[in-house]
């Protein structure tokens, strides 16, 4: 085709168009995009369909939500899951921003501190797995301690112990994460407020509540947002120390699913993930809304 | 002047304390793993067991410092290595695809304007928030039907197009001034050009935070092997692990040393990068 057929105004628009961000923006989102979409948008959106229907291609029904809701391992799994973030995060969000606070002030070594504190986000959990168990086993070092002190042993990974156990692991592995977070959120305060305030002579706890933690609100959304969505990632150590069958306590969400994938319940755990799916959605907004809220009253 | 430095050496000694908790399991693995495998049977050989009223044995300093365990390993058990080679092989390709595959629509979702941009960038960030609980289950019918499953491709290909890495990486886009693309454009520069010789430079740093969150993030991986990958020869080393204490109990904290070695070695090479990168993985709305 020669290039005088086509009509100038035409071939004009479409060079425009050939140069512009939009035609390079397809160019180069397609690999991701046809990949995401592959792998996650139309796959999730299949299992969404698969969740309202009874069988593969089957018809409308709400009947595997109904069955997931009353069934008694799902209900274990998701209260337990529930109960330990509830429980985790407010320990570690705590922990970590004592942490954070004195490191944020003199001290010796900061950076090999900083470094230690951090190092357990990067061993790989499974590499510590045999520490835990030299810890919490039955015939393990916890216990031998509580014997020379005359106490009875108890079998930490096969009781109501359970849940204390990857509590302690969940924060062992994240705390440096969230230290992260929160000196970073500390050393974005301006140093004039603290000095106006010594000024104007107001005590240390005064300066702790009116400056630091309150302009480290943001952060704090953050690092509970992220020490949420990490601890439902705590099934990993859960598994590598108590094995595909925990104790009842410890039994969370990702045991329910792996059992349906291994059973091949394609709708259950589809009805499983899109439930997950919504609850998360609910969380990030409501912790998105109540930051912009908090943001606007303080301006 | 006494005074001026109590404070801080008081707080010093308390962080190192809590430091020393930290890193005991660590410097518990790494100083075991130069125990005999006879010294570890005797210590710990008691794991698992109910019919002993024997305990642990908490050692600190081996008896007899020996490389026996790690040659082991490395020389007589080809097994472990091959195991470590499947984490390998997983891993790596992982991190470069992704890095690739991100760089591209990173830039795009930075630094280009085109309709529908931020509905698009939504569904990127709201599926990084998902847990692996729903992420699985797409990641799980997709590989069914390409016949993916119980091969590494189930899950090296979700890795690849995982939307962590765009994210990230837009974090770094936004940073560059746009005054020097708009001077690239008016020196005539097209797209790739522009990508390719000034943004690219300037995110090195977050490619390099990208390549380590995402080498402790995968070398790590439990869950996915666990449901995609059915054969026990194909599995990372780091699910094998799991149930190492009950048959080779006594090289198991040589293998453990191996295995998270390459991840703190990279850590500590590139700790900048590490931090910088979780500081900008900051979802900030």
């Amino acid at each position: 085709m020669k290039s005088d057929t086509i009509p100038k105004a035409f071939s004009r628009r479409m060079a425009r168009f050939f140069r512009s961000d939009a035609f390079s923006a397809i160019g180069l989102l397609a690999p991701s995009l046809a990949g995401f979409a592959l792998f996650y948008l139309i796959p999730f959106g299949q299992s969404v369909l698969t969740s309202f229907q009874d069988r593969l291609g089957g018809s409308f029904t709400l009947s595997n939500y109904k069955e997931l809701l009353l069934s008694s391992s799902f209900q274990k799994a998701a209260s337990n899951t529930f109960s330990f973030t509830a429980v985790s995060v407010p320990i570690l969000v705590a922990i970590s921003l004592l942490l954070a606070l004195l490191l944020n002030q003199r001290v010796f070594i900061r950076n090999w501190l900083r470094t230690a504190y951090v190092l357990p986000l990067v061993v790989p959990v499974a590499s510590i797995v045999l520490v835990w168990q030299i810890l919490f086993d039955w015939n393990g070092a916890l216990n031998a301690v509580l014997q020379q002190f005359g106490l009875d042993r108890q079998d930490w990974m096969k009781s109501n112990w359970a849940g204390f156990v990857i509590v302690l692991v969940y924060v062992w592995k994240n705390i440096g994460y969230n230290v992260i977070l929160f000196l970073a959120g500390l050393q974005n305060i301006p140093d004039q407020y603290y000095e106006i305030a010594n000024l104007e002579g107001a005590s240390s706890a005064r300066k702790l509540f009116g400056i630091t933690l309150t302009y480290l609100t943001p952060t704090t959304f953050l690092v509970v947002l992220m020490s949420v969505l990490n601890s439902f990632k705590v099934f990993r150590e859960t598994y590598l120390v108590a094995g595909a069958y925990p104790h009842d306590s410890i039994y969370m969400m990702q045991h329910y699913m792996n059992n349906m994938f291994l059973s091949l319940d394609i709708q259950k755990v589809s009805s499983a993930a899109v439930l997950m799916a919504l609850c998360i959605m609910v969380l990030v907004f409501v912790l998105f809304r109540t930051e912009r809220m908090f943001r606007s009253y303080m301006e | 002047m006494i005074k001026g430095w109590v404070a801080p050496l008081l707080r010093s000694l308390l962080l190192i304390l809590i430091a020393s908790l930290l890193l005991m399991p660590v410097v518990l693995t790494v100083v075991n793993s130069f125990m005999t495998e006879r010294d570890i049977m005797a210590n710990y050989g008691m794991l698992g067991k109910t019919d002993t009223s024997l305990f642990v044995n908490l050692k600190w300093i081996p008896d007899w410092v020996s490389f026996q365990q790690y040659g082991e390993v490395l020389i007589s058990t080809p097994k472990f290595l091959y195991l470590f080679w499947n984490s390998v092989s997983m891993v790596v390709p992982i991190i470069i695809g992704q890095a690739l595959v991100a760089i591209l629509a990173a830039f795009a979702f930075g630094k280009l304007s085109f309709p529908g941009r931020e509905g698009l960038f939504f569904l990127y960030l709201m599926t990084m928030l998902m847990p692996f609980q729903v992420t699985l289950v797409p990641n799980y019918l997709m590989a069914d039907r390409l016949g993916l499953l119980n091969h590494p491709g189930s899950i090296i290909l979700p890795g690849v197009f995982a939307p962590f890495g765009v994210f990230l990486l837009r974090q770094f886009m936004l940073h560059i001034h746009s005054s020097y693309i708009e001077a690239a454009k008016m020196d005539g520069a097209g797209t790739l050009r522009i990508l390719v010789s000034i943004a690219l430079p300037m995110v090195k740093p977050g490619i390099a935070a990208l390549v380590v969150l995402l080498f402790v993030d995968y070398w790590n991986m439990v869950e996915q092997p666990l449901i995609f990958l059915q054969d026990a020869a194909k599995q990372p080393l780091s699910v094998f692990l799991s149930h190492i204490q009950d048959d080779v109990l006594g090289v198991s904290f040589a293998v453990s040393v191996v295995y998270m070695m390459p991840m703190v070695l990279l850590f500590l090479s590139a700790e900048r990068y590490f931090i910088e990168g979780i500081q900008l993985s900051g979802v900030k709305g």
